[in-house]
């Protein structure tokens, strides 16, 4: 219900310019997710619409309502953080109430949303334990039961799975996705590192990039038409190749992309080059191959039989898939 | 020789702790003696005779000394707590022009010679009427609790994690709530630290007291102990003197023994970091 | 001092709200320290430069620097100067006080240092020793000076008896009352006092240094002397200084243990006692002011230029 606009939003601490004129529209219920080198003024940004920071410039609405002087509580917005911030003298069912009794619900009401946030995250059982007696998992779960019993309008994550194992991220990854699968009418704003994180997660992915936006759109838009060659270069993993010099200019550009999965081994192709490693990770091969014409690249081959080092290939780029740019970064037609 | 090395230093331990403890001893052996045992010299135990305590009890006066000691360092501990904690949240979180100017200030007070300040207290101290009152000792001895406290506090919430607190704005907490709900308890370690000096701080002041209290039942132990004297040299009650002794030391044995690990990094967080 | 401090000049409600809530907070503090130190420091100073005397604080007159030092006139064409400045008395109790707080800190640093390096190995009981050596610390001044008045005793003391009996004196001493020997017994419980807070300072400074510090050089076969001169006590040395500082400050306005130890001495006057006795004992309270004020700013002074050389532990602070 609430839509988020940023309109050239600016942020300087002391004589230092962070954030650099921002214009965003976030819809209802959507869910973002702003990923940019460390940095770049991700986390900044979130804490401006959470209120922790101050706006140097520009305008934040909520839900159509001008927020730049509004308290942080009284924006609406919940937030998880990195750490998780749950205070550490306090119950889970404790931490989970501490907001709702600043806003002066009355007692039912609390244990009511308490107990029904609590259900949702399945950490039922763990009310009456503090902080200190729960896994890190369990932790984030009570921070975004935290967020979650407060219904806000606007969900913010800042890193919120960047302090877990591997597998646990995956799990509460899923977790968060199926969150916003029920809560379809909260906006989430996610600030996050992690490629697949935000592919994944994001309804559309916000790509920050010193202080400015660089490009806005669904995952795939990025993926596939990235707007300009720091996009290109930032989304993928592994990242898209980049080529200069000849071989750029003679297809009339200062700079040409290609995917690793956009080229191909094949006997005439018109890159000749060396295989100096392979990484085999089951599902897939990435072969890193030193050409004369393309430079260093890699490439993506279906698992199979791995080629040795030092073994001499041809590769060929999928021509309808080459990304080329002009000597500004931005993309040619 | 790696034998001879430990040897002599195990001696030098027991040399620390011997030079440490001795006078302590020594009051004590000298207490329970009376009449002419006193100026017998002996270094073990020689008799067991409480009349100095009991006849320091009885006195009645010395009762109501040792409760004005307690009480006016429990209240002088009680108000640095309270006025340090809500300072030492703004110096510590809140950003301002002049906090590191104000901490220097406030930090600069501590080094005051007391004296300095005695005639200018003295008047302010008559001029509302708490001359001779616990009230006057209760509110000079500010003068080197609060610095102390308001900095050592200061520089434990500084290390109190950010996001905790911006979790509780988030929350909607006021600041006072945030002090009172999310740091204090969190901060108890760091109170109990600074209370305890505090406390020993009050508990031995002497200047002050000497200065503005005037009838015996409302002096502090120190300076009832500093008065106790014969009408001539060798009329001083010296057993007198070493049971009174005791008994005002004995409850900061006690405080040392149970909290040296807090004490210990008080002196050191209000030293070492300044 | 920090770059949040310069932040654009509309502050959100958030911060505005911060920022009333800190003055808020800081307000009755600030009041009661300026009520207990700064009001009451400008008044000393004032009633130094008034005739005030005991029981007429309130129509003190103004008279200017007579306290310090005026020229009284005989009448005849003589005269003598007057005042703290010439007061003979007055300069004994600041060279006493500066001879007390050199050295008595000096042997406390020493004795603190081997302390604390004991203290720094871990051997069994090292816990019990500790709490040992907080016991002179946490008696109460007054009452260490009795303790040790009364070990001190001319004909009863202990410590007679003992120096007798390892045959270091032949007879006894009268270590409280005679002039020769005063200082030395103030100094020597002085030393016993507050040794131990040195020695927990200095022990903090060794145990922030890290221990791989002292293996690597054992790995290398360095003498324990030399290890101590080259690697330890360059590291300790910030931390050392704080103490040293701290300590003089402490030991500059000595008044409790000269009190009560050896009133009335000549050998033993501190500049506390002196004004002291001035304000309260002999009725001459502007002339007590006019020493407390001096006494202050002989402090500041000292502080001051401390300060200067630990410069840099105060900065790295905030
Ligand atoms: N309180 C502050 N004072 C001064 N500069 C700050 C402050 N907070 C952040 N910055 C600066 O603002 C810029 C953006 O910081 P921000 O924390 O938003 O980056 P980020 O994109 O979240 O990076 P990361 O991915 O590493 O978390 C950085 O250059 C940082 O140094
Ligand atoms: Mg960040």
């Amino acid at each position: 219900m609430a839509r988020v606009e940023l309109q050239a939003v600016r942020k300087s601490f002391g004589t230092v310019d962070v954030i650099h004129g921002i214009d965003l529209d976030l819809a209802s219920g959507e869910f973002v997710v702003f990923v940019g080198p460390s940095g770049c003024g991700k986390s900044t940004l979130l804490r401006m619409i959470a209120g922790l920071e101050d706006i140097s410039g520009g305008e934040l609405r909520i839900g159509g309502e001008k927020m730049n002087d509004v308290l942080p509580a009284k924006r609406g917005c919940a937030m998880v953080f990195q750490s998780y911030a749950l205070y550490p003298h306090m119950t889970v069912r404790e931490n989970m109430a501490f907001g709702l009794e600043q806003a002066r619900l009355s007692k039912r009401e609390i244990e009511e949303r308490v107990t029904q946030s609590a259900r949702m995250l399945q950490i039922d059982h763990l009310m009456d334990r503090k902080p200190k007696a729960l896994s890190g998992g369990q932790r984030q779960r009570v921070a975004i039961g935290r967020a979650i019993s407060r219904q806000p309008r606007v969900f913010l994550f800042d890193e919120p799975l960047s302090n877990l194992d591997a597998a646990l991220r995956v799990d509460t990854r899923i977790e968060i996705a199926a969150l916003h699968h029920r809560l379809h009418d909260t906006t989430m704003i996610y600030v996050t590192h992690d490629q697949v994180e935000a592919m994944t997660l994001a309804d559309r992915i916000v790509v920050l990039n010193a202080g400015k936006v660089e490009q806005v759109g669904t995952p795939m838009d990025l993926y596939e038409r990235p707007a300009s060659r720091f996009v290109a270069s930032f989304i993928g993993s592994p990242r898209m190749n980049l080529i200069e010099g000849a071989t750029a200019e003679a297809m009339g550009a200062a700079c040409v992309g290609i995917r690793p999965e956009h080229l191909h081994v094949a006997q005439d192709g018109p890159w000749a080059g060396k295989v100096v490693m392979a990484e085999a990770l089951g599902s897939d091969t990435f072969l890193h191959v030193e050409t004369a014409e393309a430079g260093r690249v890699v490439v993506r081959i279906p698992p199979g039989e791995t080629p040795t080092p030092g073994t001499a290939l041809h590769l060929a780029p999928d021509a309808a898939r080459l990304h080329r740019f002009g000597a500004d970064g931005a993309p040619l037609a | 020789m790696a034998r001879l090395k430990t040897y002599g230093f195990y001696l030098l331990v027991a040399v620390i702790v011997l030079q440490a403890v001795f006078p302590f001893y020594y009051a004590i052996l000298t207490s329970l003696e009376t009449g002419q045992a006193i100026f017998d010299i002996n270094y073990l135990p020689a008799a067991l005779d409480w009349s100095n305590y009991r006849s320091m009890l009885s006195s009645g006066v010395f009762g109501r000394q040792f409760l004005n000691s307690a009480v006016t360092a429990s209240a002088v501990v009680v108000l640095s707590l309270v006025l340090a904690t809500t300072a030492a949240y703004a110096l510590a979180r809140i950003r301002f022009r002049g906090r590191g100017l104000l901490l220097l200030t406030i930090l600069s007070v501590s080094m005051f010679p007391q004296i300095a300040v005695l005639a200018g207290l003295f008047e302010l101290i008559r001029a509302f009427g708490l001359f001779n009152s616990l009230w006057a000792l209760v509110f000079s001895y500010m003068i080197f609790t609060l610095p102390f406290t308001v900095w050592v506090l200061t520089t434990f919430m500084r290390k109190l994690p950010v996001e905790i607190e911006e979790a509780a704005i988030m929350d909607g907490a006021s600041a006072l709530t945030i002090i009172w709900r999310v740091f204090l308890p969190l901060m108890w370690p760091a109170m109990v630290t600074t209370g305890l000096l505090a406390f020993i701080h009050a508990w031995n002041e002497f200047l002050f007291a000497l200065t503005f209290l005037s009838t015996d039942t409302q002096r502090t132990v120190p300076v009832a102990i500093a008065m106790i004297s014969g009408r001539s040299e060798f009329e001083i009650p010296w057993g007198n003197i070493m049971a009174a002794s005791v008994v005002v030391t004995l409850p900061l044995v006690v405080l040392v023994l149970i909290f040296q690990r807090k004490i210990v990094s008080g002196l050191t967080a209000g030293a070492v970091k300044g | 001092m920090d770059a949040e401090t310069m932040t654009a000049p509309d502050l959100s409600r958030l911060a505005r709200q911060r920022k009333r809530a800190a003055w808020a907070f800081l307000a009755p503090m600030l009041i009661v320290l300026a009520a207990v130190a700064a009001w009451p420091l400008a008044r000393t100073i004032w009633f130094g430069f008034t005739d005030a005397s005991l029981d007429q604080l309130g129509n003190a007159q103004w008279v200017g620097f007579q306290n310090y030092l005026h020229w009284f006139d005989y009448g005849n064409g003589q005269g003598e100067w007057e005042g703290v400045l010439a007061d003979p008395r007055w300069w004994r109790s600041v060279w006493n006080t500066i001879w007390f707080a050199g050295l008595s800190v000096s042997i406390e640093t020493v004795f603190g240092l081997v302390i604390a390096l004991v203290l720094h190995r871990s051997f069994p009981g090292r816990g019990l020793v500790r709490a040992a050596i907080l016991i002179p610390w946490a008696i109460p001044t007054i009452v260490s000076a009795k303790m040790w008045a009364w070990m001190l005793h001319d004909q009863f003391g202990i410590v007679n008896d003992m120096l007798m009996r390892v045959g270091l004196i032949d007879s006894a001493i009268a270590w409280t009352a005679t002039p020769g020997t005063a200082m030395f017994a103030i100094v020597a419980v002085d030393v016993w006092k507050t040794t131990p807070f040195m020695a927990l300072l200095i022990l903090a400074a060794l145990q922030m240094v890290p221990d791989d510090i002292y293996e690597a050089a054992r790995m290398d076969g360095v003498p324990a002397f030399r290890l101590f001169r080259k690697v330890t006590l360059p590291l300790i040395l910030p931390g050392l200084l704080v103490a040293v500082v701290f300590r003089t400050l402490d030991a500059l306005r000595v008044f409790d243990l000269i009190y009560v130890l050896t009133p009335n001495t000549d050998a033993t006057r501190s500049m506390s006692i002196y004004a002291r006795e001035n304000l309260f004992d002999y009725d001459k309270f502007a002339y007590g002011s006019a020493a407390s004020t001096l006494l202050f700013f002989v402090i500041a002074l000292i502080t001051i230029t401390f300060i200067r050389v630990t410069r840099m532990n105060l900065e790295r602070e905030d």
